[in-house]
């Protein structure tokens, strides 16, 4: 960070411009006068500290967190002024905590130096001057020209300038970049020179960025003309820092961005905190103690003067005043008074806490990583924590929204049937067994009749040749790891035993492509790879044709359709284009679209994927106009990717629609469950998807989301556009429809009824698509604001909310809504591809999904699962568990230390405001570091109020714990006033007994430090005990730290009072507990009081039961048995077929 | 669900792990609760009875000699410009006062435990060490020199040391017979063998050698007790009562016991005479002093605090098991699982 915004200053005046040019292999360019740029070196820095700064550097870093800065405010003030308690007491505790988290991150970037080095002190081939010269990785500047072997990772940013391959392209995967394991082809800059060393160019690009998938450059090549010949350069020249060289045994390329500049380095950033609502809620309490901490100092700060102004109080004769002290300005020891007192008090916020806090989230973040519920035998993998600090968060879900395709959905797509000229195709056998949804309105009869063979080869053709597929190479020994690993991904995605010339690889990155070649190998056509930008398909004849392939028009979400230009044998030029129904559509002859219209909605009703295909002819005008805007618009440096656009645009028009294609997803496993399990749990369900809404809906149904009964509100595109009148008004008008319908209209839902299983009132479920949520949040000014309200209400009032053709950053718009309505609701995206991100980014946890679109939506998740089914547990199980363990861990630690500083403030009113401590320092220091921080730590990490199963079973507990319920004010008073009465009890308690001091049978009198010593027993076993009994779960662990707490409280007593300790100025508590243990009352009075602490505990918990959780869970568990079954008739599993592969030929 | 296939990405099955530890997981039911309420109640008020009654058994002698009000029998010695001021405090024991009868002195309104008051030692003096003799800390100020002469045992506590003297008489016959008061075994065992030392050096006054006395003590430290040699300096029995800090501002310590003679047993009924050498100053801040005399049992000296509180504790104990038996009889024992 440091040395990129150092970076930044140096390099300031390069920054201005927004290209840098490189000078390759450090020629000079013969026309400008060479100017050695600066560029950073090749450095890669992802540690924050240096030997030198560690010091310095962490200790500014931890004391920039408030806690820590208050302590070390309070053992300033200990140290400078005159305090009753000495600096060690606060000064201890928190030398612990900076040492131990100085030493957790003093590791953490030892490691991070350690992989620094390992890749900046590789050695790399670096070409000078003709030489090959080894250098190490950090030494590569900009413009050096780099050679890279097969299976070597790329050390910076390289222009491709050479390949060994014939056909200039090199192979990369970018799997430890974006997750994608498909193979990458880049190509090398055009008609550049094979011969390197008399290669004289500069290359002028834009300044850094983080896009991976960004890049524009030119390139200048200086020959003997005098005018230089001018290469665009794109991100497939690009090849990325990171990103491995793969099939392809060397290549050359020189270094455009170095070091941190790298795009890789540039991404590796971390993500902003997210903070729970635990934390907030911890500050809040923080607040009322520092209040109370305050007050407590003033009230005795003033008590003090007042005391003192009576005569005789201030000065008795057995206590004179030095010299100084009457000297002093009466303010100003009104002042350190009041820092005194503060001091003495301090303990009542607890360092330990925060420490004990992170300890719980850090080790309590491990069981959910091993929790083996999470492991999935296909990937191999469990779930991820990325971040320790939402565990809780988990617990407390409100509205969970969700990706469809890949989270709801498997991904696996599944080519089902394809319609041909408006002829269905099916590949399944006509007699599988179907659901009665899909056959009656597919019209069968057409199944038997054909397109014509041409139509139907041209839709195959077109199938083969519109994607970007690769075909996985045969490869050598080297990479037989790698393709095992591939042939058990493609085993998994063809289920069943394919024949072998199925075997054959396809690696795309989206799964939808894979499935469509390989329908097209189904009825004959084969794809068999690109060789050399030329296209070869195997046809029903077995006769390879080959096509050329002249350009790529690319997949991207806004236009959502792709396009290829190929060549065929005979010089045509032809345009095949897939892509959405409603990208496609407006942009083909209109006749056509009718008669596939019906199968493509029948299709996304049955909730498959449809893409439609067209084609277009283009004639050798429009070609060459193509070619070149397309070419002219890659060599632009600014706004390239609009320039592009609208060439795109332009070219894909006046398109023949040939047919459509339909690919299922199928549904997760346990989809439907899971979805059910977080209703039951009181959580609102929404699915935004990027998906048809007929799609959506269908797997809204499948998945129990919708359900028979439920009426659904759609606000879409079709219900807006019904007439005459403009959108805004149908908009206005329907809103306030729907308001009335699911707002005014519903009862008013009581926090009893809501929590009830029973649903007696109808269900809603609302339907938004993208184009109609722009109208909402984009109408006028005056408007917006009410319709966002309007829409707001609707949606909170439904139980299932389904938002379609959501744009990614559309996503995030929602969930950002969601988030900041009234009540801030607690909001859990959950997602698997990159288009989730921002949501995921967005909402207070995200999750993501190991699914196949890469990973990552995984890299900028709080915690990724395998498969959508662990959501269920990781939420109701885990969830809940850490929810009710860190808040009881809260309220217990400010309620022990509440009760610990209580008697400490009482008897000031009994020692003349002197502040005299009743404790033993060593008892002030150790109180929350031993005596009493261990229970309550095990207690947070292995506390299972009820046990996960029943947790699982009984989905309702969620709503127990729903809005931070053991957070809220009520039982923090609750805490609060327990503490207190602890406090009051444990001061007065010893207070009457000392009524005389004569406690020993030898008629001898205990002084202040018994005194102390005897209050600090009874709280230490009160408060472990207190603990004891709310403890429900008690593991071995548990008796051993709750048990060995209290006897190594005594022994420590004992091992303290026992010595006379040569550090130790004053041996105040020299065997005071002894004496005390000898003295029959002391004990008497440490049993009683313990035990009347613990009474109204004890009595609570027995009152409790008629009505407690026991009688709670059971009526749960009955309704929840009713509940989960009524709803499981009421949706046929739509998508839940089972399918053979047998393969059918329909041709 | 047990399929072994690729077990190294496979979280480990154990049960802490997977957070199936075998659990005890305990249910406070009325099943237990009652009967041990009742258990409870029961012994505590046992506990309670016998506290009580050890309570009442013991003897207590107390008189105020502050000599506040006029006629107060040591009026005349509450002025402090009268130097050595004795006064004397009749008494009549109606029956035996049991032996062994402790003599304590009272404060009240004197704050022992004033942190600065409390502080204001040098430890590392009293523990006997020669160095600190002559460099007290500077904790002792003001009483850390006098005149420039370090003063040892420096500080406002060991200054303030109480310095009244007590000699009790029985009238016997109309004589006045000592009763002897025994010094020794007052102070904390450990305080007087390890926690405080002489400095090493005899005799000691050649150990006190360059400090001078504290400004309010009469003799100084070495000088304490003129009777016994080995009562003096900083092992003094009376020194070390005093610098055991007093918990609260009214307060009581131990001067001495009557263990010896025919007194042993206790004091025999009759009339007592207790001789009071006035000096310590407490009108100055509304402080009072008194005598105490008392006789202790198993659970020390008088306090009827612990056995009322065992007793109510214990009928609160009965009394809600009772009530929570009622309850639990409406409710029909809802948790019989």
């Amino acid at each position: 960070m440091l040395r990129r915004r150092l970076n930044r200053l140096l390099g300031g005046d390069e920054r201005r411009v927004d290209s840098r040019t490189i000078y390759v292999g450090h020629q000079p360019s013969p026309t400008e006068a060479f100017i050695p740029p600066k560029f950073c070196d090749n450095r890669i820095v992802s540690s924050k500290y240096t030997v030198w700064n560690f010091l310095p550097k962490n200790l500014f870093e931890q004391f920039r967190r408030i806690a820590n800065f208050y302590f070390l405010i309070i053992f300033l003030v200990q140290v400078i002024v005159d305090t009753p308690t000495s600096p060690v007491t606060s000064g201890l505790p928190l030398f612990f905590v900076i040492t131990v988290t100085a030493i957790k991150q003093g590791y953490e970037d030892w490691l991070r130096h350690k992989a620094d080095n390992e890749v900046n002190k590789n050695l790399v081939t670096v070409l000078e001057d003709g030489h090959r010269m080894r250098k190490e990785s950090e030494k590569i500047k900009v413009g050096d020209v780099v050679e890279v072997d097969e299976d070597e990772t790329f050390p910076c940013d390289l222009i491709l300038l050479q390949s060994t391959r014939d056909d200039d392209t090199c192979f990369v995967t970018t799997a430890s970049l974006d997750g994608e394991s498909n193979h990458k082809t880049h190509y090398t800059v055009p008609e550049t020179e094979k011969d390197l060393e008399s290669l004289n160019a500069t290359i002028e690009c834009e300044q850094p960025q983080p896009d991976l998938y960004k890049f524009v450059g030119r390139m200048y090549i200086y020959k003997n003309d005098p005018e230089p010949a001018i290469r665009s350069l794109g991100p497939e020249n690009l090849l990325l820092k990171g990103a491995t060289l793969k099939n392809t045994q060397k290549i050359c390329g020189v270094a455009v961005y170095t070091g941190m500049e790298t795009k890789m380095a540039l991404n590796y950033q971390g993500k902003s905190q997210k903070r729970s609502a635990v934390e907030k809620s911890i500050n809040a309490f923080l607040l009322v103690y520092l209040c109370i901490l305050v007050s407590k100092a003033l009230v005795c700060t003033t008590l003090k003067y007042v005391w003192q102004s009576k005569p005789g109080q201030d000065e008795p004769w057995y206590n004179q005043k030095t010299q100084r002290e009457k000297d002093t300005n009466l303010y100003l020891k009104m002042f350190t008074d009041f820092l005194s007192f503060m001091v003495l008090f301090n303990f009542i916020i607890p360092v330990s806490m925060y420490v004990t806090v992170e300890m719980q989230k850090f080790l309590g973040s491990f069981f959910i990583t091993w929790d083996r519920d999470f492991f999935d035998p296909e990937i191999q993998e469990g779930a991820l924590v990325n971040t320790s600090d939402l565990n809780e968060e988990l617990g407390q879900v409100e509205y969970v929204f969700t990706d469809k395709t890949g989270t709801l959905t498997q991904n696996n797509m599944e080519f089902i049937e394809c319609c041909i000229d408006g002829f269905q195709y099916k590949y399944r056998d006509a007699d599988t067994e179907l659901d009665g949804f899909s056959v009656t309105d597919g019209p069968l009869s057409k199944m038997h009749e054909k397109a014509g063979k041409e139509r139907e080869e041209l839709f195959l053709r077109a199938l083969c040749l519109c994607h970007t597929v690769q075909v996985k190479e045969p490869t050598g020994l080297c990479q037989d790891q790698q393709n095992n690993l591939m042939d058990s991904l493609e085993g998994l995605m063809v289920d069943g035993g394919p024949p072998p010339q199925e075997q054959r690889g396809f690696i795309a990155s989206s799964p939808d492509e894979v499935a469509l070649v390989k329908g097209a190998m189904r009825y004959g056509f084969t794809f068999l790879g690109l060789e050399s930008k030329k296209m070869k398909i195997k046809n029903r004849n077995n006769d390879i044709e080959m096509y050329e392939l002249l350009h790529v028009l690319n997949f991207d979400p806004v236009r959502r359709r792709m396009s290829v230009i190929v060549q065929t044998k005979s010089g045509d030029k032809l345009l095949f284009c897939k892509g959405a129904d409603s990208s496609i559509f407006p942009r083909v002859r209109q006749e056509e679209v009718e008669k596939i219209r019906v199968h493509v909605e029948r299709n996304a009703t049955e909730g498959y994927r449809t893409l439609c295909v067209a084609y277009k002819k283009l004639s050798i005008n429009e070609y060459a106009s193509a070619d070149e805007g397309l070419q002219a618009a890659r060599l632009a440096l600014q706004d390239r990717e609009e320039k592009l656009m609208a060439v795109y645009n332009q070219v894909e028009t006046g398109m023949t629609l040939i047919g459509a294609t339909a690919v299922e997803d199928r549904l997760q496993e346990e989809a439907a469950e899971t979805m059910e399990a977080l209703q039951g749990a009181g959580i609102k369900v929404w699915v935004l998807t990027g998906d048809k809404m007929e799609t959506a809906k269908s797997t809204c149904y499948a998945c129990r989301l919708f359900q028979r009964g439920t009426e659904l509100l759609e606000l879409t595109v079709r219900t807006l556009e019904d007439g005459v009148r403009k959108r805004e008004e149908r908009l206005h008008e329907l809103l306030l429809e729907y308001h009335k319908k699911a707002v005014q209209d519903a009862p008013p839902i009581k926090p009893s009824v809501s929590r009830g299983w029973s649903r007696a009132n109808q269900d809603y479920g609302f339907i938004i698509d993208g184009a109609s949520l722009s109208l909402v949040f984009n109408s006028l000014e005056s408007n917006s604001s009410r319709y966002k309200n309007l829409f707001l209400q609707i949606c909170q009032n439904c139980t299932t909310v389904l938002c379609c053709r959501m744009a990614p950053l559309q996503k995030a718009q929602i969930v950002k809504m969601v988030k900041n309505s009234k009540g801030s609701p607690i909001t859990l995206s959950i997602g698997d591809g990159a288009n989730d991100v921002s949501m995921i980014l967005e909402a207070h946890v995200g999750i993501g999904i190991k699914g196949k679109e890469g990973r990552q939506a995984v890299r900028n998740s709080d915690y990724a699962i395998p498969k959508l089914k662990h959501l269920k547990k990781l939420l109701l199980g885990h969830g809940h568990l850490y929810y009710v363990r860190i808040a009881h861990l809260v309220q217990y630690f400010f309620y022990k230390n509440l009760c610990f500083i209580l008697p400490q403030f009482l008897y000031q009113f009994f020692c003349g405001y002197s502040q005299q401590p009743l404790y033993d320092a060593a008892y002030l220091t150790m109180y929350n570091i031993c005596f009493t921080s261990m229970p309550i730590l095990a207690y947070s990490l292995l506390e299972q109020h009820i046990c996960v199963e029943l947790l699982l079973d009984n989905a309702t507990l969620y709503r127990g714990i729903a809005k931070n319920a053991m957070l809220r004010w009520v039982p923090f008073l609750y805490w609060t006033v327990l503490g207190v009465f602890h406090g009051l009890l444990f001061f007065f308690g010893v207070r009457y007994l000392f009524g005389n001091p004569a406690l020993q049978d030898n008629g001898q009198v205990f002084g202040n430090w018994s005194y102390g010593t005897i209050v600090f027993t009874v709280l230490v076993f009160t408060v472990t005990l207190k603990l004891a009994l709310d403890t429900r779960h008690w593991t071995w662990i548990n008796h051993f730290v709750i048990w060995g707490s209290l006897a190594f409280y005594v022994f420590f007593s004992f091992f303290w009072g026992g010595i006379i300790w040569p550090f130790l100025k004053q041996q105040r508590l020299y065997f005071v507990f002894a004496n005390m243990l000898s003295s029959v009352s002391a004990w008497l009075v440490i049993i009683l009081l313990i035990l009347l602490s613990l009474l109204p505990d004890i009595l609570l918990v027995v009152l409790r039961k008629p009505c407690g959780p026991h009688s709670r869970q059971r009526k749960a568990g009955e309704s929840g048995a009713g509940g989960s079954q009524s709803p499981r008739s009421s949706a046929r599993p739509l998508l839940m077929r089972t399918f053979s592969d047998e393969s059918n030929t329909v041709a | 669900m047990s399929k072994e296939v690729g077990t190294e990405n496979r979280p480990d099955n154990t049960a802490f792990t997977q957070q199936r530890l075998p659990a005890w997981q305990p249910m406070l039911s009325a099943g237990i609760v009652i009967p041990g309420f009742v258990l409870i109640g029961l012994a505590f008020i046992g506990i309670g009875v016998a506290l009580f009654v050890t309570s009442r058994n013991i003897q207590v002698l107390e008189r105020d000699y502050t000599g506040v009000e006029k006629d107060s029998f040591c009026y005349g010695c509450s002025d402090l410009k009268v130097k050595n001021c004795k006064c004397n405090l009749n008494f009549t024991l109606d029956k035996l006062f049991e032996g062994p009868v402790f003599f304590y002195y009272g404060l009240s309104n004197y704050f022992q435990n004033y942190r600065q008051y409390g502080n204001s030692k040098d430890a590392n003096q009293l523990s006997g060490d020669k160095e600190y003799f002559l460099e007290p800390d500077e904790s002792c100020a003001p009483y850390e020199r006098d005149g420039g002469v370090p003063i040892a045992p420096c500080g406002a506590l060991p200054n303030s040391m109480f310095n009244d003297t007590f000699k009790l008489y029985q009238m016997v016959n109309g004589t006045r017979v000592e009763v002897p008061f025994d010094g020794k075994g007052i102070s904390w065992w450990t305080d007087y063998n390890i926690k405080y030392r002489n400095p090493p050096g005899t005799p000691l006054k050649k150990a006190f050698e360059g400090t001078t006395k504290p400004p309010f003590w009469p003799r100084p430290a070495y000088e304490l007790d003129t009777t016994d040699p080995s009562n003096n300096g900083f092992i003094n029995q009376d020194f070390l009562v005093w610098m055991r800090r007093a918990a609260l501002p009214d307060f009581r310590k131990l001067y001495r016991r009557i263990t010896e003679g025919e007194y042993a047993k206790g004091l025999p009924a009759g009339k007592y005479t207790l001789v009071i050498g006035y000096n310590y100053p407490v009108r100055a801040f509304n402080g009072k002093k008194k005598v105490v005399f008392s006789n202790v049992s198993w659970m020390g000296g008088k306090n009827k605090f612990l056995g009322i509180a065992y007793l109510v504790i214990g009928s609160m104990c009965v009394v809600m098991s009772i009530v929570m038996l009622i309850v639990y009889a409406k409710f029909k024992f809802p948790d019989e699982e």
